[in-house]
């Protein structure tokens, strides 16, 4: 995966600026929000699933080795095997390893660990046909683009782009028409996949949830593909991180709830899709062969810091969907696989706070992330948490460091701040020269650019206060 | 009202204290109205968010602990501002974690601060805010007061009162203008975004005003609106509540 995050500011500009982008954007945003809240507002207990949830949640993380090993059991007593992959690296080698050195075609279903493995380009390195079945996913590997989104990987693309994609593309399997409409779209993409589906030995998904009690990985989905890529193949392998585990069915069925609803203002996905090992004798479908690939990449050491709440996330989206600065840029200006409020919170810890220095910083603090997460993950305090890592660290820069100690000092000597600043408002008042607005202010371009800055009343109230 | 005066303290916050005073005096003449005596601490400045929002801890608690000390002997603390409020009650306890001299001050203290409007409400009781105002306004939710301290009726409750005031709610007045402290100046083109949707929706509600609670987010709508040319003018609250819009909206000159 192309690490772009360093360029946040530029590629924020940019997607500021881009036609089609801000179409899709302003189209996606209205009806994400206004289906959650429609489906809250339908489940009076939606509080208490809340409370309840996070509980479980908090009980598996502090039970994690205890849960992974469980899982890891059940999946051989159910005749599959379980890989631990460290790093991004090692599950890579893990897969290719699997399917081998002979060059394959590879199905796949959603899965945003496998963006943040950047398994298609590892498989593609070893010769290997990778085929995205999610019709999202399916856009934006035609495109050669990457997930904007981690519940609509292809949200940031216009219909009528997709119809030219197509129109592009599949001429090659014989349909040549430009379809425009929804349902014409999915049925092309449906016709080009449904021989592919045939003609796969190896299907890879990601998991929404593994199960310890049963050794089950569980994917919800609104197109079937998922079913498809696991059960028509020889081999099925799951691509998880270890978070995913929860320890029995039941807690499963309580995070359900939340998350169908979060994501997508649904009760439930269309498919709901179990899977508990390989093909058993008097199974009429079902792969021969069953790996789940279990991930670190730095979550055991988030356990173990202030970071812990963060491996509540269930990947929901509800803070992509309500978060102004993503409404605003979408998901490519944040620069590596997870965008908006969590990914602003995980990328710096997977990749490297030095890397992502602008993302913790990239948020107005508003709260309507926190507000929404199904898992009540107080993602802005930790935004403020790897700020106060990016000061300590000396991260931030010069300028803003420099502004800040100047404002600092002035801030613990009251006098001399009163004395200062009365000065300055007086002087500004004076620059003002009765418009009471500047248009533009040297030293104040960040804030003129793009607004008039009030001039202030004169007299600053502390001054006034004292000769009353 | 009891007998005894509420002895409060005006946080005037430093937004406030430098570009519009007028705020400040709206809520002294508030806070006296509803039978408080006020006093006004010299030894204020600002409630350190700048530097705990730009990941400085250090010069945070260092600022907390003046702040602290400065409004020690007050039954009340109360700041026109929802911002600058969340950060003593919500933020300053959390400085202290282990600190058994500054940790209980910095508990005692959120147990005794209170943003304006919902002291009103809340502490007060109903008052009679007894002034006029013919014209219609809406109300923008400024997100720390909003989500860190439950502020959404209270301002509402009190403008019902204003005489000929006619509220109409805006499209998404409880999402962010953009603002955010130093975010609207180290992502200016961002801010820009989020500020224009805002201020699209205070002109399509129709009113002819526009009214928060926290001057940050209205230096900065009101400078977006001043932008596009925009006639609606833009107060804080409290100005309203104290009948105190004599002087000119925010950002605009006299006479215009």
């Amino acid at each position: 995966m192309a690490l772009t995050a360093r360029e946040f500011k530029h590629q924020a500009e940019v997607a500021l600026h881009d036609v089609n982008l801000q179409r899709a954007l302003a189209k996606a945003k209205g009806g994400f929000v206004a289906k959650r809240r429609a489906a809250v507002a339908a489940l009076p207990e939606f509080e208490e699933i809340r409370t309840a949830a996070r509980a479980i949640k908090n009980h598996t993380l502090a039970n994690l080795d205890a849960y992974l090993e469980q899982f890891e059991r059940k999946v051989e007593e159910s005749g599959g095997k379980v890989h631990w992959a460290r790093t991004p690296e090692e599950a890579c080698e893990t897969i290719q390893g699997l399917i081998g050195s002979e060059p394959r075609q590879v199905l796949k279903g959603k899965s945003m660990v496998s963006e943040e493995i950047d398994l298609n380009h590892a498989l593609e390195q070893h010769g290997h046909t990778m085929v995205e079945t999610d019709l999202g996913e399916y856009i934006i590997q035609l495109a050669h683009e990457r997930p904007s989104h981690i519940i609509a990987p292809a949200v940031h693309k216009t219909r009528e782009q997709i119809t030219d994609l197509f129109h592009t593309e599949h001429p090659k399997y014989g349909l040549t028409q430009p379809v425009t409409e929804v349902g014409a779209i999915v049925d092309e993409a449906r016709q080009v996949l449904r021989t592919k589906f045939l003609n796969s030995e190896f299907g890879i998904t990601g998991a929404n949830f593994l199960i310890a009690e049963t050794g089950s990985t569980v994917i919800v989905t609104n197109e079937g593909n998922g079913d498809l890529s696991q059960i028509l193949p020889r081999v099925h392998i799951v691509t998880a991180s270890i978070e995913k585990v929860v320890p029995t069915l039941d807690d499963m069925s309580t995070l359900l709830r939340l998350l169908g609803r979060s994501a997508t203002g649904q009760e439930i996905t269309s498919y709901t899709t179990l899977s508990t090992g390989p093909r058993r004798a008097d199974d009429r479908d079902g792969p021969e062969e069953f790996h789940v690939v279990l991930l670190d990449n730095g979550r055991s050491t988030m356990l173990g810091n202030e970071f812990r709440d963060m491996l509540r996330c269930i990947r929901c989206g509800a803070c992509l969907n309500h978060c102004p600065v993503y409404g605003a840029i979408g998901g490519h200006a944040y620069g590596w696989v997870y965008p908006g409020p969590m990914g602003s919170v995980l990328t710096p810890l997977m990749i490297g706070l030095e890397n992502a220095a602008d993302l913790p910083h990239a948020c107005t603090l508003n709260g309507r992330c926190q507000e929404v997460c199904p898992m009540s993950i107080p993602l802005p305090d930790m935004l403020r948490a790897l700020r106060f890592k990016e000061h300590e660290r000396r991260i931030t820069s010069a300028r803003s460091r420099g502004a800040l100690r100047a404002w600092a000092y002035l801030a613990r000597r009251p006098r001399l701040y009163q004395a200062v600043t009365g000065l300055a408002m007086r002087v500004l008042r004076q620059l003002a020269r009765g418009r009471g607005r500047f248009r533009s202010l040297p030293l104040a371009a960040g804030w003129t650019g793009s607004r008039d800055l009030p001039a202030p009343q004169g007299k600053t109230f502390q001054a006034q206060w004292r000769r009353r | 009202m009891s007998e005894e005066k509420k002895n409060v303290a005006l946080f005037v916050t430093c937004l406030v204290d430098l570009f519009r005073p007028n705020v400040g005096f709206a809520a002294v003449r508030l806070l006296e109205k509803a039978g408080c005596r006020v006093s006004v601490p010299a030894a204020q400045t600002c409630c350190g968010q700048p530097a705990y929002n730009s990941g400085d801890r250090k010069t945070t608690a260092d600022i907390a602990r003046q702040v602290i000390r400065t409004f020690a002997d007050y039954d009340y603390v109360v700041a026109p501002s929802g911002s600058c409020l969340g950060m003593l009650k919500e933020h300053y306890p959390r400085l202290f974690p282990d600190d058994s001299a500054w940790g209980p001050r910095a508990a005692d203290l959120a147990e005794r601060c209170y943003e304006l409007t919902s002291f009103l409400v809340e502490v007060c009781g109903c008052m009679d805010i007894a002034t006029s105002l013919p014209a219609s306004a809406t109300y923008h939710d400024s997100c720390s007061g909003l989500r860190e301290l439950g502020i959404k009726q209270q301002p509402r409750s009190l403008l019902g009162q204003v005489e000929g005031l006619q509220l109409s709610e805006m499209e998404d007045t409880e999402v962010c203008c953009g603002f955010g402290g130093t975010f609207c100046v180290k992502y200016p083109q961002i801010s820009e975004r989020m500020v224009s949707d805002k201020v699209d929706n205070i002109i399509a509600s129709g009113a002819d005003m526009v009214l928060g609670g926290d001057l940050g987010c209205l230096l900065n709508i009101s400078g977006r609106l001043k932008r596009q040319g925009s006639k609606v003018r833009a107060y804080h609250v409290a100005e309203v509540l104290a009948g105190m819009t004599d002087l000119p909206a925010i950002g605009e000159a006299d006479g215009e």
